[in-house]
Protein backbone atom coordinates (compact mmCIF):
# COMPACT_ATOMS: atom_id res chain seq x y z
CA UNK A 1 0.00 0.00 0.00
CA UNK A 2 1.73 3.54 -1.37
CA UNK A 3 0.04 5.68 1.41
CA UNK A 4 0.87 3.42 4.09
CA UNK A 5 4.20 5.72 5.04
CA UNK A 6 1.67 8.55 5.49
CA UNK A 7 -0.91 6.42 7.15
CA UNK A 8 2.60 5.33 9.75
CA UNK A 9 2.71 9.63 10.03
CA UNK A 10 -0.55 10.03 11.18
CA UNK A 11 -0.39 7.23 13.25
CA UNK A 12 2.53 8.38 15.20
CA UNK A 13 2.07 11.70 15.68
CA UNK A 14 -1.59 11.13 17.43
CA UNK A 15 0.17 8.84 19.48
CA UNK A 16 2.55 11.29 20.79
CA UNK A 17 -0.47 13.80 21.10
CA UNK A 18 -2.12 11.90 23.03
CA UNK A 19 0.44 9.91 25.07
CA UNK A 20 2.32 12.87 25.40
CA UNK A 21 -0.46 14.49 27.39
CA UNK A 22 -1.13 11.58 29.52
CA UNK A 23 2.24 9.28 29.74
CA UNK A 24 4.85 9.73 32.89
CA UNK A 25 7.25 13.10 32.83
CA UNK A 26 10.19 13.92 35.71
CA UNK A 27 9.02 16.32 38.07
CA UNK A 28 11.47 19.01 37.47
CA UNK A 29 11.30 23.03 39.05
CA UNK A 30 10.31 25.86 36.88
CA UNK A 31 9.18 23.46 33.94
CA UNK A 32 6.73 21.09 35.59
CA UNK A 33 4.41 20.01 33.11
CA UNK A 34 5.93 22.24 30.32
CA UNK A 35 8.54 19.87 29.61
CA UNK A 36 5.46 18.35 27.57
CA UNK A 37 6.64 20.55 25.12
CA UNK A 38 9.29 17.98 24.17
CA UNK A 39 7.52 16.28 22.06
CA UNK A 40 5.26 19.45 20.53
CA UNK A 41 7.72 21.87 20.16
CA UNK A 42 11.29 20.21 20.08
CA UNK A 43 10.09 17.46 17.28
CA UNK A 44 8.86 20.90 14.99
CA UNK A 45 12.55 21.70 14.85
CA UNK A 46 13.86 18.11 14.14
CA UNK A 47 11.06 18.18 11.55
CA UNK A 48 12.36 21.54 10.02
CA UNK A 49 15.68 20.27 10.10
CA UNK A 50 14.68 17.12 7.99
CA UNK A 51 12.58 19.03 5.60
CA UNK A 52 15.95 20.93 4.72
CA UNK A 53 17.86 18.49 4.09
CA UNK A 54 15.31 16.56 1.62
CA UNK A 55 14.97 20.43 -0.12
CA UNK A 56 18.57 20.19 -0.26
CA UNK A 57 18.95 16.47 -1.67
CA UNK A 58 16.31 17.47 -4.17
CA UNK A 59 18.25 20.78 -5.30
CA UNK A 60 21.45 19.04 -6.01
CA UNK A 61 19.18 16.32 -8.02
CA UNK A 62 17.99 19.13 -10.07
CA UNK A 63 21.82 20.61 -10.60
CA UNK A 64 22.91 17.55 -11.60
CA UNK A 65 19.93 15.76 -13.47
CA UNK A 66 18.63 19.26 -14.53
CA UNK A 67 15.10 17.64 -13.89
CA UNK A 68 12.34 20.35 -13.53
CA UNK A 69 10.32 18.29 -11.03
CA UNK A 70 13.29 18.24 -8.61
CA UNK A 71 13.08 22.18 -8.15
CA UNK A 72 9.11 22.01 -7.19
CA UNK A 73 10.18 19.21 -4.59
CA UNK A 74 12.64 21.20 -3.59
CA UNK A 75 10.71 24.39 -3.10
CA UNK A 76 8.11 21.91 -1.64
CA UNK A 77 10.42 20.97 1.14
CA UNK A 78 11.90 24.23 1.40
CA UNK A 79 7.92 25.40 2.42
CA UNK A 80 7.35 22.03 4.58
CA UNK A 81 10.09 23.16 6.66
CA UNK A 82 9.87 26.97 6.77
CA UNK A 83 5.87 26.37 8.26
CA UNK A 84 7.38 23.71 10.96
CA UNK A 85 10.33 26.34 11.92
CA UNK A 86 7.85 28.98 11.72
CA UNK A 87 5.40 26.69 14.50
CA UNK A 88 8.70 25.98 16.13
CA UNK A 89 9.59 29.67 16.80
CA UNK A 90 5.91 30.46 17.73
CA UNK A 91 5.62 27.75 20.37
CA UNK A 92 9.26 28.28 22.02
CA UNK A 93 8.28 32.20 22.87
CA UNK A 94 5.62 31.15 24.44
CA UNK A 95 7.31 27.83 25.94
CA UNK A 96 9.83 30.88 26.78
CA UNK A 97 7.51 33.03 28.38
CA UNK A 98 6.16 30.77 31.17
CA UNK A 99 9.60 29.05 31.94
CA UNK A 100 12.43 31.86 31.39
CA UNK A 101 10.05 34.97 31.45
CA UNK A 102 10.16 36.47 28.59
CA UNK A 103 8.87 36.07 24.64
CA UNK A 104 12.12 36.29 23.32
CA UNK A 105 15.38 35.97 25.07
CA UNK A 106 18.84 36.48 24.33
CA UNK A 107 19.42 33.09 23.38
CA UNK A 108 21.81 31.91 20.48
CA UNK A 109 19.62 29.31 19.94
CA UNK A 110 16.69 31.16 19.38
CA UNK A 111 18.95 33.97 17.63
CA UNK A 112 20.20 31.08 15.14
CA UNK A 113 16.52 29.93 15.09
CA UNK A 114 14.99 33.38 13.40
CA UNK A 115 18.19 33.91 11.23
CA UNK A 116 17.99 30.78 10.31
CA UNK A 117 14.57 31.45 9.33
CA UNK A 118 15.09 34.61 7.11
CA UNK A 119 17.96 32.92 5.07
CA UNK A 120 15.35 30.51 3.86
CA UNK A 121 11.98 33.51 3.30
CA UNK A 122 15.07 34.81 0.95
CA UNK A 123 14.93 31.58 -1.04
CA UNK A 124 11.67 32.12 -1.42
CA UNK A 125 12.00 35.70 -2.23
CA UNK A 126 14.72 34.85 -4.62
CA UNK A 127 12.40 31.92 -6.64
CA UNK A 128 9.83 34.53 -6.76
CA UNK A 129 12.34 37.21 -8.42
CA UNK A 130 12.72 35.08 -11.38
CA UNK A 131 10.63 34.28 -13.80
CA UNK A 132 12.78 31.97 -16.18
CA UNK A 133 12.19 28.14 -14.41
CA UNK A 134 15.30 26.93 -16.25
CA UNK A 135 17.73 29.52 -14.43
CA UNK A 136 15.24 30.08 -11.33
CA UNK A 137 15.91 26.28 -10.86
CA UNK A 138 19.56 26.37 -11.31
CA UNK A 139 19.86 30.18 -9.22
CA UNK A 140 17.67 28.74 -6.24
CA UNK A 141 19.54 25.24 -6.41
CA UNK A 142 23.18 26.74 -5.34
CA UNK A 143 21.44 29.49 -3.18
CA UNK A 144 19.76 26.04 -1.41
CA UNK A 145 23.26 24.95 -0.90
CA UNK A 146 24.45 27.41 0.94
CA UNK A 147 20.95 28.08 2.78
CA UNK A 148 21.74 24.52 4.08
CA UNK A 149 25.26 25.07 5.11
CA UNK A 150 24.56 28.32 6.92
CA UNK A 151 21.61 26.61 8.98
CA UNK A 152 24.04 23.65 9.80
CA UNK A 153 25.96 26.58 11.18
CA UNK A 154 23.14 28.46 12.96
CA UNK A 155 21.25 25.68 14.52
CA UNK A 156 24.02 23.05 15.20
CA UNK A 157 27.45 24.77 15.44
CA UNK A 158 26.76 27.97 16.62
CA UNK A 159 24.19 27.09 19.84
CA UNK A 160 27.18 24.17 20.80
CA UNK A 161 29.59 26.53 21.00
CA UNK A 162 31.38 26.49 24.82
CA UNK A 163 32.41 30.61 24.71
CA UNK A 164 28.23 31.22 24.25
CA UNK A 165 25.69 30.30 27.21
CA UNK A 166 22.30 29.02 26.27
CA UNK A 167 19.46 28.48 28.02
CA UNK A 168 18.33 25.57 26.23
CA UNK A 169 19.77 22.41 27.66
CA UNK A 170 22.48 20.58 25.25
CA UNK A 171 24.13 24.31 24.36
CA UNK A 172 27.23 25.23 25.91
CA UNK A 173 28.95 21.77 25.01
CA UNK A 174 26.20 19.78 27.05
CA UNK A 175 24.91 16.93 25.23
CA UNK A 176 21.75 17.19 24.39
CA UNK A 177 19.31 15.77 26.58
CA UNK A 178 21.51 15.88 30.13
CA UNK A 179 19.44 18.73 31.67
CA UNK A 180 16.28 17.00 30.71
CA UNK A 181 17.55 13.50 31.98
CA UNK A 182 15.04 12.49 29.05
CA UNK A 183 14.08 9.17 30.89
CA UNK A 184 13.36 6.28 29.12
CA UNK A 185 9.40 7.19 29.06
CA UNK A 186 10.38 10.23 27.24
CA UNK A 187 12.33 9.08 24.74
CA UNK A 188 9.06 6.73 23.95
CA UNK A 189 6.70 9.49 22.74
CA UNK A 190 10.03 11.81 21.39
CA UNK A 191 11.33 9.98 18.89
CA UNK A 192 8.23 8.57 17.83
CA UNK A 193 7.02 12.08 17.47
CA UNK A 194 10.12 12.90 15.38
CA UNK A 195 9.11 10.28 12.95
CA UNK A 196 5.60 11.14 12.54
CA UNK A 197 6.51 15.02 12.21
CA UNK A 198 9.06 14.32 9.48
CA UNK A 199 6.37 12.01 7.64
CA UNK A 200 3.80 14.73 7.80
CA UNK A 201 5.60 17.44 6.62
CA UNK A 202 7.03 15.07 3.73
CA UNK A 203 3.37 14.63 2.88
CA UNK A 204 2.49 18.03 2.98
CA UNK A 205 5.56 18.79 0.69
CA UNK A 206 4.71 16.21 -1.58
CA UNK A 207 1.22 17.32 -2.26
CA UNK A 208 2.30 20.79 -3.04
CA UNK A 209 4.79 19.62 -5.60
CA UNK A 210 2.39 17.07 -7.22
CA UNK A 211 -0.59 20.63 -7.44
CA UNK A 212 2.63 22.37 -8.94
CA UNK A 213 3.49 19.65 -11.42
CA UNK A 214 -0.49 19.67 -12.34
CA UNK A 215 -0.47 23.12 -12.65
CA UNK A 216 2.97 23.10 -14.92
CA UNK A 217 1.66 20.14 -17.37
CA UNK A 218 -1.62 22.11 -17.92
CA UNK A 219 0.64 25.25 -19.18
CA UNK A 220 2.68 23.25 -21.14
CA UNK A 221 -0.65 21.60 -23.18
CA UNK A 222 -1.90 25.09 -23.49
CA UNK A 223 1.39 26.20 -25.05
CA UNK A 224 1.53 23.26 -27.39
CA UNK A 225 -2.23 23.94 -28.79
CA UNK B 1 0.90 -3.17 6.19
CA UNK B 2 3.88 -4.87 7.96
CA UNK B 3 5.15 -1.63 8.85
CA UNK B 4 2.02 -0.56 10.18
CA UNK B 5 1.46 -4.30 12.32
CA UNK B 6 4.73 -3.63 13.81
CA UNK B 7 3.47 -0.14 14.73
CA UNK B 8 0.54 -0.94 16.35
CA UNK B 9 2.46 -3.61 18.27
CA UNK B 10 5.02 -0.96 19.84
CA UNK B 11 1.95 1.36 20.83
CA UNK B 12 0.61 -1.52 22.77
CA UNK B 13 3.88 -2.00 24.07
CA UNK B 14 4.38 1.85 25.11
CA UNK B 15 0.84 1.58 26.89
CA UNK B 16 1.68 -1.27 28.91
CA UNK B 17 5.14 -0.04 30.03
CA UNK B 18 3.90 3.01 31.13
CA UNK B 19 2.72 3.91 34.52
CA UNK B 20 5.85 3.07 36.13
CA UNK B 21 7.25 6.37 36.87
CA UNK B 22 5.46 7.23 40.60
CA UNK B 23 5.73 10.64 42.06
CA UNK B 24 9.01 11.33 43.49
CA UNK B 25 9.74 14.99 44.17
CA UNK B 26 8.29 18.20 44.82
CA UNK B 27 7.55 19.81 41.83
CA UNK B 28 4.34 20.68 40.97
CA UNK B 29 2.34 18.84 38.55
CA UNK B 30 -1.39 18.90 37.16
CA UNK B 31 -1.96 16.11 39.47
CA UNK B 32 -5.06 17.77 40.70
CA UNK B 33 -6.49 18.21 37.01
CA UNK B 34 -5.30 14.45 36.41
CA UNK B 35 -7.43 13.22 39.56
CA UNK B 36 -10.31 15.00 38.40
CA UNK B 37 -10.08 13.03 34.98
CA UNK B 38 -10.75 16.34 33.17
CA UNK B 39 -7.01 15.57 31.19
CA UNK B 40 -8.78 12.88 29.25
CA UNK B 41 -11.01 16.07 27.95
CA UNK B 42 -8.46 17.91 26.71
CA UNK B 43 -6.81 14.65 25.23
CA UNK B 44 -9.99 13.50 23.70
CA UNK B 45 -10.28 17.25 21.84
CA UNK B 46 -6.83 17.43 20.57
CA UNK B 47 -6.97 13.32 18.92
CA UNK B 48 -10.60 14.82 17.24
CA UNK B 49 -8.67 17.88 15.75
CA UNK B 50 -5.83 15.93 14.82
CA UNK B 51 -8.07 13.08 13.22
CA UNK B 52 -10.20 15.69 11.67
CA UNK B 53 -7.17 17.36 9.85
CA UNK B 54 -5.91 14.03 8.86
CA UNK B 55 -9.27 12.84 7.11
CA UNK B 56 -8.71 16.10 5.21
CA UNK B 57 -5.14 15.84 4.07
CA UNK B 58 -6.13 12.01 2.66
CA UNK B 59 -9.40 13.46 0.81
CA UNK B 60 -6.79 16.42 -0.84
CA UNK B 61 -4.50 13.54 -1.42
CA UNK B 62 -7.08 11.71 -3.27
CA UNK B 63 -8.32 14.58 -4.91
CA UNK B 64 -4.81 15.71 -6.24
CA UNK B 65 -4.46 11.95 -7.03
CA UNK B 66 -7.67 12.65 -9.39
CA UNK B 67 -6.67 15.62 -11.53
CA UNK B 68 -3.25 13.48 -11.99
CA UNK B 69 -4.76 10.62 -13.62
CA UNK B 70 -6.67 12.44 -15.38
CA UNK B 71 -3.83 14.53 -16.74
CA UNK B 72 -1.97 11.08 -17.54
CA UNK B 73 -3.61 10.55 -21.21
Amino acid sequence: MHAGWKIAGVLLVGYSLVWGMLGPVPRLFVLNETIRNLYYHVTMWFGMMAMMAVSLYYSIRSLSKNRLYDDFYAEHYAQAGILLGMLGIVTGSIWARFTWGGWWVNDPKLNGAAITLLIYFAYLILRGSLDEEQKRARVSAVYNIFAFVLLIVFLMVYPRLNKVDSLHPGNGGNPAFSAYDLNSAMRWVFYPAVIGWILIGAWLAQLGARIKMLHHRRMMKKLQA
Amino acid sequence: MKALKSLFLFILLVLAHSGNLLAQGEAEMADQFRADGKIYVVVTVIAIVFAGLAIWLFRLDRRIRNMENEHKD
